[in-house]
């Protein structure tokens, strides 16, 4: 059992359990489940600026605050405690792929060779970092929600506007993948 | 009000002091997210390259997680509906309708490329950091300096 722990989950786990955040967070205090929002209240609470958008009182949704607070350490407490350090097997397909880009690290859960404080301030960290950062926060704000909020709160709860920004999330995805990566690589 | 009986005996006794957020009521969402980020790590899905694979169409997984998740959630949410369930502080679980916005189309578009660039949503942005990767950190801070520029800027985006 505990060596089932230590190795990567399947879907099959993972998902259901994904799911029943919604169920247990309406039953702890009526609350939604979304992950995104708690980069406003953090805006909110540190640079309001007298910005519309940024003037509520998030105190009241401190709870998600702290749920985020959740999340970095159960991401800590797997990572240290909870793994064999081994990862699932990739599709070669990918690995190959990626390879062909100049992808060339497939240890743990980032590429070594883009996410690390050096690239930071190449163009490559700047990329990867800054602006895929920068499109994740603008975009789910925009969005009014993100994977969490939209894809697995909002579908369901049967909402379509939720399927709308679903389907535009992945579709964001592939255009980068296969018509963003090849451009961008280039560039290094 | 949330939680038993103790509070109300304290609040008789002093029957002016405003009820406060316990911390018994915060430790709650902080186990909650525990399990969550737990599970973001196991699952892989904070993995950037676990996200190759499913916008490359190489790998069931992410799709079998997310399809998964939201089967669960739908059958919680309608189980809820249909059963008129309350949460533990006794109030009818109510969710808010989501409205439709050009937003979803824009917004939605924008976060896919940042998703498929950093390898993360939100939430796996923050299970990135707790992993041990501090260049994501970065990641959320520039996140953060999104939402603000929508905040800022969000009259004059077509909603």
């Amino acid at each position: 059992m505990w060596e089932l722990i230590l190795k990567p989950w399947p879907w099959y786990v993972a998902g259901p359990l994904i799911g029943l955040m919604v169920p247990l967070l309406l039953l702890l205090g009526n609350k939604p489940f979304g992950i995104s929002s708690s980069m406003r209240h953090i805006c909110a609470a540190v640079m309001p600026a007298k910005i519309p958008f940024f003037q509520y009182d998030w105190r009241k949704e401190f709870w998600l605050l702290i749920f985020v607070g959740g999340v970095i350490l159960g991401a800590f407490v797997a990572t240290q405690y909870l793994s064999d350090h081994t990862t699932a097997h990739l599709n070669p397909q990918t690995i190959t792929d990626l390879k062909a880009l100049g992808v060339n690290q497939f240890d743990g859960m980032l590429p070594a060779n883009i996410f690390n404080f050096s690239s930071l301030l190449s163009l490559k960290g700047l990329v990867f970092i800054v602006l895929g950062g920068f499109l994740v926060g603008f975009g789910t704000r925009y969005a009014g929600g993100c994977t969490s909020g939209h894809s697995i709160m909002g579908l369901s709860n049967l909402q379509w506007p939720s399927l709308i920004a679903t389907i535009c999330f992945m579709l964001g995805g592939f255009l980068m993948v296969h018509i963003g990566y090849p451009l961008i690589f280039k560039l290094f | 009000m949330q939680f038993t009986i103790e509070k109300e005996i304290e609040s008789n006794k002093s029957p002016k002091v405003e009820p406060k957020i316990t911390s018994d009521s915060n430790l709650k969402y902080l186990l909650a997210g525990a399990i969550f980020g737990i599970v973001l790590i196991k699952s892989e899905v904070v993995s950037w390259f676990r996200i190759q694979e499913m916008f490359r169409l190489q790998s069931f997984h992410m799709y079998g997680v997310i399809g998964s998740a939201v089967l669960t959630g739908a059958i919680s949410v309608w189980l809820i509906k249909k059963f008129k369930v309350k949460s533990f502080d006794g109030t009818l679980i109510q969710i808010a309708p989501k409205s439709f916005s050009k937003g979803q189309i824009f917004g939605g578009l924008s976060f896919g490329l940042g998703w498929a660039l950093t390898g993360a949503c939100p939430g796996p942005i923050y299970a990135q950091i707790g992993a041990g990767f501090g260049v994501t950190f970065v990641t959320l801070l520039s996140a953060l300096a999104g939402v603000w520029v929508y905040g800022r800027f969000k009259d004059k985006l077509p909603h």
